[in-house]
C-alpha cells in the first residue's frame, strides 16, 4: 500500500516538474509586470533545442559508450537555456524597448515557438530515418535519468523522495531560491517595486529596463528546462510532435493558483500533477463512462479559476497580480 | 538596451494615415525578405519560388481562393466578435473557447435533434443555442470582473481549455467507436447543414460575415452603447463620473463578444465543418486577438489584417506541401511576420530624435 502510493506520488512530481519550472518562471516574469502569455513557445523551444543538442551529439558519438555524461548533459542543457533566453529576448525587445502590446506579443510568441518546435522535430525525424514519429535520445535521456544509486534500496521513502533525476531537484531548489528573493532580498524588493508601480520605482531610481529584462529572460531560461525536463525525463529522451500539449498554459494556471509564490508551487505542481495521474490512471471514478476522464482534466483549470475569484473577491492586497501586470511602462506616460 | 538614454523618444501627437500605414507595409516587407531567408537556408529553394508559392497557396485555383475567403471570413468572424472588449480593455483572450462552446452546442443540436423537426427550425435552434453557449461562456468572466475586479485576461484564458476539455468529453461520449473522433454529423440526411447558395458551400457564410462587418462597424462608431464602451476603455473613472454604469457596460460588451464568438462557432459547425473536435476553433481566438489589434480595433481594417493573417496561413501550408515541409513550417513563418509588424507599431506610436540634437531644436520639448 505504501509502495503504491510512494510510486503514485514519484508520478505526480514528475508530472508535476515541467509545470513547476514554467510556473516559476513565470512568476518572475510576471512579478516584473509583464505577462508572458509566450511562456507556452518558450517551453517547446527550451525542449526541442535540448533535443538538436542531444541529437547532433549523439550522432557525432556514434555509440552510447562513446559518450562522456558530462558533455551529454551539458549540450542540450546549454542549448535549452540558449533557445530560451533568445525567445525571452525577443519578447522584452518588443513589450519593454518597443512597448509593444503584451498579450499580442506573447500569443505571437507562443505560435512561433510551438511552430518552431514541432517543425524541426519534423525535420529531425526525418533526418532520423525513424519508422515512427518520434525521436528517441535514450542513450542522452539515461544520462539525465541518473539518480541516487541508493534510492532503491529505501523503499517507499526512497520512492517518494529520493527517485528523481538532477533537474527535478533543480526545479525545487530555483522556486525555493525564487521565493526567498522575492520575499527577503533586495533585489526582490526592487523587482516588485516594477511590477506593482514602475512610476514610482523609476523614481526611486531602479532601472525598469534592466529588472524587466533580467527577470524575464532568467524566467524564460528557467521555464525552458521544463520542456527540457519533459522531453529527457518524463518522456525518456522521446520527442513526439504536439506531445507536450497543454503543459505551458498549465503553468501559467500555476502562477494565479499560487497567487504569484514561487515556493507555493513546489507543493502546487505536485497537486496539479496528482490531478493529472488520478484521471489518466482511472483512480477516480468514472462510473464506467471513459469520457469522464476528460471532465477530470478540466480540475488544474477550475480550481485555478475559484483561486482567481477567490482572491479577487477577498481583495488582500498581498494576494493580487502585480498592479501594473500587462501595462508597457514609458517613463513620459505618468 | 535602453534606448531611452541614448535616443530621444516622445510621443507623437497624430500621424496621417498613409505615414501609419506606409510603416506597416514596410514591416511586412522587410519580414517578408527574412521570411524568405529562412525558407531559402531551411529548403535551398530560391526566394522567388518562395513567394511564388505562397500567392499559389491562395490564389492558384478557385477552390485555393473559395477556401482563402472561407477562412478569412471566420478569422474575421471571432476577430469582430472579440474587438467591441478590447475597446472596453477587457483583455477577452478566451475567443478559442467562446468559439468552441458555441460550436458545441450548435453540434449538440445537429447530433440529438437532427432529422426529428423540419430543418429549417433545426438551423433557427442552432442559431440561438449557439448565440446562448457563447455568451454565457464570456459572461461568466465578465460578471467576475464587473463585481469583483477579478483579472479578465487570466480567467478568459482560463475558460479556454475548461471548453477544450468539455468538448473532448462530448467527442468522446458521441463517438461509439472509442476513437474520441466525431466524423460528419449526419451525413446523409444533411440535417443541421447550412443551405449551400449557388452552388458555393461558403458563400453563405462569407456572406454572413460580411454584414456583421458592418454591424460591428455601426455599433462601434454610431451606436451610444458603442460610445460608451469606449469611453470605459478610455478612463473607468470618468466614465462613472459622467454617469456611466460601468458594470453594466462590461456585461453587455462581453455578452455581444461571446455571442458574436458563439457564431463563430455555428458558421464553423453547421457551415463548413459539419463535425466537432478540440482544434475546431483552430488557435483561431488567439490568433483574432492579433488581426483586432493591428487593425486599431477598426472593423473594416479588420477585413485587410484578416486577409493577410488567412493569405500567410494558406501560402504557408502550401510552402510546407510543395517542399515537403511539415505544416509547423507555416507557424514559424507567421511569427516572424508579426514580430515585425507588432514592432513597428512602436515607430506609429512613437517618434525617434537623437537626444542631443532634440534638446538643441526645442528646449522647451518635455
Amino acid at each position: 500500500m505504501l509502495n503504491t502510493l510512494a510510486f503514485y506520488f514519484s508520478r505526480a512530481v514528475q508530472q508535476g516538474i515541467p509545470l513547476l519550472f514554467g510556473s516559476t518562471g513565470e512568476t518572475l516574469t510576471e512579478k516584473s509586470g509583464n505577462l508572458n502569455l509566450g511562456i507556452p513557445g518558450i517551453m517547446y523551444v527550451g525542449g526541442i533545442c535540448g533535443v538538436i543538442g542531444a541529437f547532433f551529439y549523439e550522432q557525432s558519438c556514434g555509440t552510447a559508450a562513446a559518450m562522456n555524461g558530462f558533455l551529454a548533459v551539458a549540450i542540450p542543457l546549454l542549448c535549452c537555456l540558449l533557445g530560451s533566453l533568445v525567445m525571452g529576448l525577443i519578447y522584452c525587445f518588443l513589450t519593454v524597448t518597443l512597448r509593444a502590446n503584451q498579450n499580442v506579443t506573447g500569443l505571437a510568441l507562443t505560435t512561433f515557438g510551438v511552430g518552431f518546435g514541432n517543425f524541426f522535430g519534423g525535420y529531425l525525424i526525418k533526418m532520423s530515418n525513424s519508422a515512427v514519429a518520434s525521436i528517441s535520445l535514450s542513450a542522452t535521456s539515461g544520462f539525465f535519468r541518473k539518480t541516487l544509486p541508493f534510492a532503491s534500496k529505501l523503499g517507499a521513502f526512497g520512492t517518494a523522495f529520493l527517485s528523481y533525476s538532477f533537474l527535478a531537484y533543480v526545479a525545487v531548489v530555483v522556486s525555493l531560491i525564487a521565493g526567498w528573493m522575492l520575499r527577503r532580498s533586495r533585489t526582490g524588493l526592487n523587482l516588485r517595486a516594477v511590477g506593482e508601480n514602475p512610476a514610482t520605482a523609476d523614481a526611486a531610481g531602479i532601472s525598469i529596463t534592466k529588472y524587466k529584462y533580467l527577470a524575464t529572460t532568467i524566467g524564460s531560461m528557467i521555464a525552458g528546462l521544463g520542456g527540457l525536463y519533459y522531453v529527457m525525463d518524463y518522456a525518456s529522451g522521446v520527442w513526439s510532435n504536439d506531445a507536450f500539449g497543454d503543459r505551458g498554459w498549465l503553468a501559467i494556471a500555476l502562477v494565479i493558483f499560487t497567487i504569484w509564490r514561487p515556493d507555493t508551487g513546489v507543493l502546487a505542481s505536485i497537486l496539479y500533477g496528482g490531478l493529472y495521474i488520478l484521471s489518466i490512471n482511472n483512480i477516480l471514478p468514472t462510473g464506467g463512462v471513459g469520457a469522464v476522464k476528460e471532465l477530470y482534466k478540466m480540475l488544474p483549470y477550475l480550481i485555478t479559476i475559484v483561486v482567481l475569484v477567490l482572491s479577487s473577491v477577498r481583495n488582500k492586497r498581498e494576494n493580487q497580480p502585480p498592479q501594473s501586470l500587462g501595462i508597457a511602462y514609458f517613463r513620459e506616460e505618468r | 538596451m535602453n534606448l531611452g538614454s541614448r535616443f530621444h523618444i516622445s510621443k507623437r501627437a497624430t500621424i496621417p494615415w498613409y505615414l501609419a500605414w506606409a510603416i506597416r507595409l514596410g514591416a511586412i516587407v522587410i519580414a517578408m525578405i527574412v521570411c524568405a531567408l529562412v525558407t531559402t537556408l531551411l529548403t535551398g529553394e530560391d526566394p522567388i519560388g518562395v513567394y511564388a508559392t505562397i500567392i499559389q497557396g491562395s490564389f492558384g485555383t478557385v477552390r485555393k481562393f473559395w477556401v482563402l475567403l472561407q477562412e478569412m471570413a471566420i478569422l474575421l468572424c471571432v476577430s469582430l466578435a472579440v474587438t467591441p472588449a478590447f475597446k472596453m480593455r477587457f483583455w477577452n483572450i478566451g475567443g478559442e473557447g467562446q468559439v468552441l462552446i458555441g460550436g458545441l452546442a450548435t453540434a449538440a443540436c445537429m447530433f440529438y435533434w437532427g432529422g426529428k423537426m423540419p430543418n429549417a427550425l433545426l438551423i433557427v435552434v442552432m442559431i440561438v443555442a449557439s448565440i446562448v453557449a457563447g455568451a454565457v461562456w464570456a459572461l461568466i468572466p465578465a460578471f467576475f470582473k464587473a463585481r469583483w475586479n477579478t483579472n479578465e485576461t487570466l480567467f478568459t484564458l482560463m475558460m479556454n481549455y475548461v471548453a477544450i476539455q468539455l468538448v473532448s468529453f462530448f467527442c468522446n461520449t458521441w463517438d461509439r467507436k472509442g476513437s474520441g473522433v466525431v466524423g460528419i454529423i449526419n451525413p446523409n440526411t444533411r440535417a443541421g447543414w447550412f443551405p449551400e447558395i449557388g452552388g458555393q458551400e461558403y458563400l453563405l457564410n462569407i456572406l454572413i460575415v460580411a454584414v456583421l462587418t458592418f454591424v460591428v462597424y455601426a455599433y462601434l462608431r454610431w451606436s451610444k452603447q458603442g460610445y460608451e464602451l469606449s469611453v470605459v476603455g478610455e478612463s473607468e473613472r470618468t466614465a462613472r463620473y459622467v454617469g456611466i454604469k460601468v458594470e453594466k457596460v462590461i456585461l453587455r460588451t462581453m455578452l455581444i463578444s461571446g455571442a458574436l464568438c458563439g457564431i463563430a462557432g455555428l458558421l464553423l459547425v453547421g457551415g463548413t465543418d459539419h463535425t466537432i473536435s478540440t482544434t475546431t476553433a483552430g488557435g483561431r481566438g488567439f490568433t483574432a486577438v492579433m488581426v483586432s489589434w493591428l487593425a486599431k480595433f477598426n472593423p473594416i481594417f479588420m477585413v485587410l489584417t484578416s486577409f493577410l493573417l488567412a493569405f500567410l496561413s494558406r501560402g504557408s501550408s502550401q510552402i510546407a506541401q510543395n517542399f515537403g515541409l511539415n505544416h509547423a513550417f507555416g507557424d514559424i513563418l507567421t511569427g516572424i511576420i508579426l514580430f515585425f509588424i507588432i514592432g513597428s507599431e512602436f515607430f506609429i506610436n512613437y517618434r525617434i530624435g537623437s537626444a542631443t540634437g532634440k534638446e538643441k531644436e526645442d528646449g522647451t520639448h518635455a
